[in-house]
């Protein structure tokens, strides 16, 4: 029963989704059951706090090494929740001055935006730029022209890196825009670096994408017809669980 | 010297990419920048559209992406709000709310005629909904029954913008900004392509390769990554002279002078990696 019911709900709801996009009368099924979904991942966010407390409350417990740091995410969490769910506004609102703290919660000098500007963006955005760092560091040491494959796409990179910026225009912006002489068509401005970095994106990247894509869509359409059909059954966990 | 070299110690490429990033955007250099066909296509897709068109402003990042993505959706508002356009915000990411207000604030301030106090009337922040691709299928079908209400609390009905406004199927254009998943493969996938609506994106260079194959049938343009912004901001400079006297109109531009040094930086540690190398192998030094 505990799987049955599981594969059912999802056949259907599946089904009918699907059924939406050739069957107008479906439209408003299918519309519900996504309502549902937004409704189901709403609720994620709580299991997904609760899952949060869980751990860090047994590091705390077992005094785990780095047990301070599971304070700390703790402490952050229940003020964040406190300041979000209460909807602590600016103070005073120019509306309604004899109540404290009312005005727009978004709004420059609210306790939301103090954590978001002086806490979480400052954090959040460090962490991302550090990026750069670590990819110089990890550039000179292991991006190494080791075999044909290598040598390529060291080629190609250096050829999308400076056709990306004026690097580009600087370096081969100069050359004529003049057929080589014995060749049939070709100018000398096809070498030029923004052009190449145009013509690797286009005429490589994209039919190379398009080819992944298309093949990921048929491997997505057939695994969503396994687990439809309950073939697939590996979502539900395991079967001793069950 | 290259034994040096080899030894060195990874602080020194971190100071290096620190000078490389800093002395120019210190200095505020720019470089001039010619809008790609690709770039001419979101600036015309936003352009074309008459006066006080309908345009969706879905806003799918957070800060640590706002480096790449916020000079262009900066220029996006900018960009609209010099067309008069009513614009809908929303997000499916919960840290993208203050993504949004960065753009409302702008309206605000930059074009406080057309657009300070009409909120409802000229803009509406519908804000965040969890759900990623579910609320995007739900919103082209059924806008209420995704969003009830807007960011304030206000029933939708009751918002001269979104009385009358079934589903966005009925917006002259979607415009979206995104850093990853939920963000533009999402709206095309689910949203655009289905319905046939208008799009245009905005995305992080690490998405541009996915999004191409779906231009120009199911995405009309795309802007990619800071380049794409400094284009953007370009064209409409190109189109618009007053924003030539804005710097904030401009800071795609102005981030495309840390970008060039970076990546020169980039390719000389690259080669200086691979002289390194082929010397070792020369050496015999085992690898």
């Amino acid at each position: 029963m505990k799987r049955t019911i599981p594969l059912l709900i999802s056949a259907v709801t599946g089904f009918v989704l699907i059924a939406t996009a050739f069957i107008p009368k479906f439209v408003d099924w299918g519309n519900d059951a996504m309502a549902w979904f937004n409704l189901l991942a709403a609720f994620a966010f709580i299991l997904g706090g609760g899952n949060l407390l869980k751990m860090q409350l047994q590091k705390i417990s077992a005094q785990q090494p780095g047990w301070g740091y599971s304070a700390v995410t703790l402490i952050a969490f229940f003020i964040t929740l406190f300041v979000g769910l209460a909807k602590i506004g600016v103070h005073p609102n120019i509306n309604f001055p004899e109540f404290a703290w009312s005005g727009d919660y978004l709004s420059e000098g609210s306790a939301f935006w103090w954590l978001f500007e002086y806490i979480f963006y400052p954090l959040s955005a460090t962490m991302f730029a550090l990026l750069a760092f670590y990819i110089s560091s990890a550039a000179f040491r292991a991006f190494r022209a080791k075999n044909t494959e290598a040598t390529i796409l060291l080629v190609i990179a250096v050829i999308v890196l400076l056709g990306r910026t004026y690097a580009g225009v600087w370096l081969t912006g100069w050359l004529p825009n003049e057929p080589i002489l014995g060749s049939s068509g070709i100018t000398y401005s096809d070498f030029h670096l923004p052009h190449l970095s145009e013509i690797i994106m286009d005429d490589f990247t994209t039919p190379g994408m398009r080819a992944i894509t298309i093949g990921i869509a048929l491997g997505v359409a057939s695994t969503s017809l396994k687990v439809l059909l309950g073939v697939d059954r590996s979502y539900l966990g395991s079967d001793q669980e069950a | 010297m290259l034994q040096f070299l080899q030894t060195l110690d990874r602080r020194w490429i971190f100071l290096l990419m620190f000078i490389a990033v800093a002395v120019p955007l210190i200095m505020g250099t720019t470089f001039p920048e010619k809008p790609s066909d690709q770039v001419l296509s979101v600036f015309d897709a936003v352009d074309n559209l008459p006066d006080g068109s309908n345009v969706v402003m879905a806003w799918d990042y957070d800060p640590a992406s706002e480096g790449e993505l916020q000079p262009m959706a900066s220029a996006f508002t900018r960009h609209c709000a010099l067309k008069k356009h009513n614009l809908y915000f929303m997000t499916l990411w919960p840290q993208g709310i203050p993504m949004i207000q960065r753009s409302i604030d702008l309206l605000e301030s930059e074009y406080p005629e057309t657009y300070k106090g009409k909120y409802g009337t000229k803009f509406v922040n519908l804000g965040f909904r969890a759900g990623n691709e579910g609320v995007i299928k739900l919103v082209v079908e059924d806008l209420k029954k995704s969003y009830s209400s807007d960011i304030r609390g206000t029933n939708l009905d009751n918002i001269p913008l979104t009385k009358n406004l079934k589903n966005i199927q009925q917006v002259d254009l979607l415009c979206n900004v995104s850093a990853g998943y939920p963000g533009s493969k999402e709206w095309v996938l689910y949203g655009s392509s289905p319905f046939d609506i208008p799009t245009v994106v905005g995305c992080t260079g690490v998405q541009a390769p996915i999004m191409l194959p779906y231009i120009p049938q199911q995405l009309t343009g795309m802007l990619a990554a800071i380049k794409g912004a400094a284009e953007y901001e370009q064209a409409i400079i190109n189109h618009y002279p007053e924003l030539n006297e804005i710097p904030a109109a401009k800071e795609g531009l102005k981030r495309m002078g840390p970008q060039l040094v970076a990546h020169v930086l980039l390719i000389s540690l690259i080669a200086l990696g691979n002289v390194i190398y082929f010397w070792e192998r020369k050496q015999g030094t085992p690898q």
